[in-house]
């Protein structure tokens, strides 16, 4: 296992490791990996008993630096909730970030290379769903000699890794915090999904997957799909707010008004093409598959509250009012399972223009609400303790 | 209020399934939950409250009431409570209809409009009441209805709730009996116990 550890000026220390599996993961698909590594980032530390860590869940285009700045100098995608301090305190917390399997920053998926072939994965890596994510952390969890996580938290699809958690692996967390997520996706969502697929596998550099083979890569097809789904993660209103109809370059009175670009599309183009660079096409396809598979009351005859019976743990369930992509409705539906499964739950209903992004962003009710929440984790670890 | 925790206690049964409308900080369900071991739920509307019970660790869901109550299962719970609150709501007869579908039986406190001092500060002052009570100048109150026991029990008459049982809060008053002989003049606060 490698170890690369600095502390940086946003305060929050972290240690990142590779640790290789060498225990075959039976997938959910039928397929066996017999060995796999996962990256994965931590932060504070692991009391003796073992017991104050907490699992961080990325969702789709996440990895496994959610604080602090790396060793390029890179801020973590969750650094405004995770330090020393903040909502997710690590000055009481152990927090454990992994990238997921099937993922692009350094854990075994499709850019990964296939030890059998001595070839990237590419198109043939399995198929995954989040139960195979989770099976994964609980391998990580057992690596880490940790037998129960105080807590596992995610948004998005992260949220749907803490409520699998919940159910499949009840004797293994206290708490679940599940931010904007959904129990299934709906129609609307699964198109988007498939939207951004299609644009994918349309770019002729996406070589039906083996564009790894060709040493190229779709990146007018991932920025596409990247447009789309950025636009959809965000709100009308913000969008407003932050750009409105400002132009960057040419003008709207003048003649030539084809010249004319807008903020707007100067914005969502750049993140695009900065997301086509850093993201792999395969594993884009693979989670948006993930999210659309995924619906927790499958083996429980479609019944939410049958399949939250089986969770030992309490929730925190939280929702922002502008998200259209996973709705506070969606996040309502959890918590009515949750309350008639007779199971501990509270659940917030962030005001916010953000969108889906909110779970992101710096909101005051939210880090109140969620720093709260673990605040009272940490005080019955103290009181255990003592 | 301890006085209303109180026969709220008395009313409900230990380990029992509670849900309590507009529960504020939630220190009735805290309070509730160390005597009696209840497992209970609020749902709340105000940001600041809502943190202040997961401060307290008390299960708490985000919800306006003014929404309705529709995502509950018939008696899913065994007792709905509803304290100082219904005078806030837009239709508190739909509500109190809700509250007896979802709990096996309610409890309900609000306060009585009828009290002296109300009926004083209008009569002598020709003014609407601000009083300990009803703290709240006419125009920002969040308190939309007023109402007597009296209007309240024709309420129910009228919606066949039965009154399992009824008491009155009515601070000094208390102490000479006076809110027992004359509740609608001494008592600042009601509390009804009711079912279908």
């Amino acid at each position: 296992m490698a170890i690369d550890s600095h502390t940086n000026n946003t305060g929050t220390a972290l240690n990142k490791s590779v640790v290789t599996f060498d225990a075959p993961l039976n997938l959910a698909c039928g397929v066996v990996l017999s060995e796999y590594e996962l990256v994965f980032e931590t932060y504070g530390a692991l009391n003796s008993e073992r017991t104050n860590s907490i699992l961080i869940c990325h969702a789709l285009s996440g990895d496994h630096h959610a604080a602090g700045l790396d060793a390029n100098g890179k801020i973590g995608w969750w650094d405004h909730y995770i330090g020393p301090g903040k909502a997710i305190d690590t000055n009481h917390f152990f927090v454990v970030c992994p990238n997921n399997i099937g993922s692009c920053f350094g854990s075994t998926g499709p850019s990964t290379t296939n030890l059998e072939t001595g070839k990237p994965w590419g198109v043939d890596f399995p198929s995954l769903e989040v139960s195979d994510w989770v099976a994964s952390q609980k391998q990580l969890m057992e690596h880490l000699e940790i037998d129960c996580w105080s807590a596992v938290i995610g948004g998005s699809l992260g949220g749907m890794q803490a409520m699998h958690w919940a159910v499949a692996h009840p004797q293994k967390l206290k708490h679940a915090v599940v931010i904007a997520a959904s129990l299934k996706l709906s129609a609307q969502n699964i198109a988007f999904n498939e939207i951004a697929r299609r644009a994918i596998e349309s770019d002729i550099n996406f070589k039906q997957g083996n564009f790894l083979d060709y040493q190229t890569s779709p990146t007018q097809g991932l920025a596409l799909a990247r447009m789309i789904g950025h636009m959809t993660y965000l709100s009308n209103d913000a969008l407003g707010q932050k750009f409105g109809r400002l132009v960057r370059s040419g003008d709207l009175d003048g003649a030539e008004k084809e010249l004319v670009e807008f903020e707007v599309s100067s914005y969502l183009n750049y993140q695009g093409d900065k997301f086509a660079t850093r993201f792999d096409a395969n594993s884009y396809i693979l989670i948006t598959k993930m999210l659309d598979y995924f619906d927790l009351a499958q083996d429980h005859q479609n019944n939410a509250v049958d399949a939250f019976k089986q969770a030992q743990c309490k929730f925190l369930v939280v929702a922002f009012s502008s998200d259209w992509r996973f709705s506070p409705s969606c996040s309502e539906e959890i918590t009515d399972a949750l309350v008639s499964a007779d199971k501990d739950v509270s659940y917030l209903r962030i005001e916010s223009n953000q969108g889906h992004d909110a779970f992101l962003l710096p909101n005051e009710h939210y880090e109140k609400g969620l720093g709260q929440y673990l605040q009272r984790v940490a005080q019955t670890l103290i009181g255990a303790q003592s | 209020m301890i006085d209303t925790n109180r026969i709220i206690g008395d009313w409900i049964e230990p380990q029992s399934r509670i849900l309590d409308l507009g529960c504020g900080d939630g220190s009735l369900l805290q309070d509730l939950t160390v005597r009696h071991n209840i497992h209970g739920y609020g749902l709340e509307i105000d940001p600041a409250s809502i943190n202040q019970c997961i401060a307290n660790g008390i299960n708490v869901i985000q919800h306006d009431l003014n929404t309705g109550l529709a995502n509950f299962a018939d008696s899913s719970f065994d007792t709905v409570l509803m304290t100082q609150t219904l005078q806030v709501l837009r239709y508190p007869h739909l509500v109190l209809d809700e509250m007896l579908r979802i709990g096996q039986q309610c409890i309900v406190t609000f306060p009585n409009f009828g009290h002296w001092r109300t009926r004083g500060f209008l009569a002598v002052k020709g003014r609407m009441p601000v009083t300990k009570q009803l703290a709240y100048q006419w125009y920002d109150t969040p308190n939309i209805h007023f109402f007597t026991y009296k209007d309240f029990e024709a309420l129910c008459a009228e919606r066949g709730i039965s009154i399992v049982n009824r008491t009155f809060i009515g601070g000094r008053a208390s102490d000479l009996g006076l809110d027992k002989i004359w509740p609608n003049l001494f008592a600042h606060t009601a509390v009804y116990h009711l079912a279908k």
